[in-house]
């Protein structure tokens, strides 16, 4: 019963498949990949619509006031107004921008950002996309949205945006770095570039308890928090936001966008934040596994989604709690703290692959990590005095 | 069907080739050589070589093309302005194209059938990387390594 609720969405897709029975092989191919693709877009799409209405839900409640609530019940159908009214709005495009390039930009940034979610697994045999370096391919598609941020900066011909695609390549660059080094601890421990095998490296349960996720070793938790700041970053959402400045650049690369394409700017945003969310829980929270024996009965992917969902909490959590930051700050802290620490995973993992992968490997692992993270704080202290203020003029 | 797929990526390719080579403004061309680059890596994906494809956008998508976009705006005042011929660089090109297609004319056909090859997986590409071509992995290693301080060493601020 439960492995068929299990593979209900497989079954349904080899269901509609056997319709076209007697066709040719790239026939069936190419009706999977559609119906691969069709579900995905609108998986995500109902997903971006939803997570657009309860991060402004959850943001209000964080800051102690009510948020959209006059759209249908509860304001759930505000993204269908803010959808309509995006449509309906005039497309401005500026008299002096390069219109092709202009035009182009979003296309390109939203096309990147769903590509990446295609070799995400979602559920046990539910990976849309089976690749052998799929870890590299979602990496090689997310590094051309930096070309497509800097198309849209120049081609608006506006100071603003070109400062704002400056800032956004930059720091997505700085940051990209860390984000690959700290997907190698898990590439090295388990010996392959695919999704689907990084899950199934993380099956079981030691001690019939704890599973045997990842992030419960001291190499993994260190490289999904450094994962997760510099995903952050790369998806330019606050307290790294500064591409997109309200208070410095207006809007960054975004400027001159009005109407469905500053939609589809938002769009690419969301979608580039489930990508890596999603892989992160891919990486280091045991993909679609249950974290209990006791729950395998619920299906794969709704412990994925679960996942997800906790990961995106976490990030409108972040968004509602902590100020922008400098772009200096950005920068100081992508090379002089989360560089070194995402070196120091790598030889973690090394150290605990080495030492026996048991309870000896995890207490070595966490002396390396432990010693380099007291070395570096002590580094970057910076021996500053902070006294009470002393109000001269103001008594 | 893969060799529709072939004229068709090779059209693309070598029209985006084209445009790199022409196009007025230079940021156009830069764009357009992205995409002659994306078209390349296609070729790639086409033979079944999904790794070397990977890497190629993400190396030139990712670093080189942004390099030049930033080399083009950090440099240069008249990046919207029109740029003229350039003759040494034609003479450069069909210099190039000549001595390719001379090597390539000179070359005897090999009529044997191609050999059977395994499907190039990313673990087989590791494992030769690591036994039998250590050495000059640790020497790109090693020269990626002094450019990067030399690159450090150069914007670093003067003490006085």
């Amino acid at each position: 019963m439960s492995k068929s609720v299990d593979q209900i969405f497989v079954n349904a897709k080899q269901w509609l498949l056997s319709w076209l029975m007697p066709a040719p092989a790239w026939v069936l191919q190419i009706a999977s990949s559609l119906i691969n693709i069709f579900t995905l877009l609108a998986v995500f799409l109902t997903l971006f619509a939803l997570m657009s209405v309860l991060e402004r839900k959850i943001l209000g409640r964080i800051q102690n006031r009510y948020g959209p609530n006059r759209v249908g019940p509860f304001g759930l159908l505000q993204p269908v107004a803010d959808g309509i009214k995006m449509l309906i709005k005039e497309d401005i495009v500026p008299a002096r921008a390069d219109k092709l390039v202009h035009f182009l930009a979003p296309i390109l940034i939203a096309a990147a950002a769903i590509l990446a979610l295609g070799v995400v697994p979602y559920g046990r045999n539910m990976t849309p996309f089976t690749i052998d370096g799929g870890i590299l391919f979602f990496f090689a598609v997310g590094s051309t949205t930096e070309l497509a941020v800097f198309m849209a900066g120049w081609g608006s011909n506006n100071k603003f945006s070109m400062l704002g695609a400056m800032r956004a390549i930059a720091q997505m660059i700085s940051y990209e770095l860390p984000l690959i080094i700290t997907v190698l601890p898990v590439v090295m421990v388990v010996g392959s570039l695919t999704p689907d095998r990084i899950v199934a490296a993380q099956t079981g349960y030691t001690l019939g308890l704890v599973p045997r996720w990842f992030v419960f070793t001291p190499w993994g938790a260190t490289a999904f928090i450094l994962f997760f700041v510099s995903g952050l970053v790369e998806s330019n959402r606050t307290p790294f936001d500064v591409p997109e400045g309200e208070s410095e650049i207006v809007a960054g690369h975004m400027t001159e966008y009005s109407g469905f394409k500053y939609a589809t700017f938002f769009m690419a945003e969301y979608i580039g934040m489930f990508a890596i969310t999603g892989l992160a829980a891919t990486l280091f929270l045991g993909g679609w596994h249950s974290p209990l024996s006791v729950l395998e009965f619920i299906p794969s992917y709704v412990w994925f989604f679960t996942k997800l969902s906790a990961l995106l909490l976490v990030y409108v959590w972040l968004r509602g709690t902590l100020p922008r930051t400098r772009i200096d700050q950005i920068m100081n802290f992508a090379w002089k703290f989360i560089l070194p620490m995402s070196f120091t995973c790598v030889i973690a993992a090394a150290v605990w692959h080495y030492a026996g992968r048991g309870l000896r490997g995890w207490l070595w692992s966490f002396v390396v990590i432990a010693i380099v993270y007291t070395a570096l704080s002590m580094l970057l202290d910076t021996q500053r005095k902070f006294a009470p203020r002393i109000y001269r003029f103001a008594e | 069907m893969s060799s529709a797929a072939f004229v068709l990526i090779a059209i693309l390719t070598l029209a985006a080739a084209l445009a790199a080579a022409t196009l007025q403004k230079l940021m156009h061309a830069t764009l357009s050589f992205a995409v002659a680059l994306v078209g390349v890596a296609a070729f790639f994906f086409l033979l079944g070589a999904e790794f070397v494809g990977l890497v190629l956008v993400f190396v030139y998508i990712g670093a080189v093309a942004v390099l030049i976009v930033f080399t083009i705006l950090l440099t240069r005042r008249d990046v919207g302005k029109d740029r003229g011929a350039n003759w040494s660089g034609a003479l450069l090109a069909v210099a190039v194209f000549g001595g390719l297609g001379w090597a390539v004319f000179k070359t005897q056909s090999v009529a044997i059938a191609a050999p059977h090859i395994r499907a190039l997986t990313v673990k087989r590409i590791g494992e030769a990387l690591m036994t039998s071509y250590v050495w000059p992995l640790q020497c790109v290693g090693l020269l990626l390594t002094a450019a990067l301080i030399g690159a450090l060493v150069l914007v670093m601020e003067e003490k006085r």
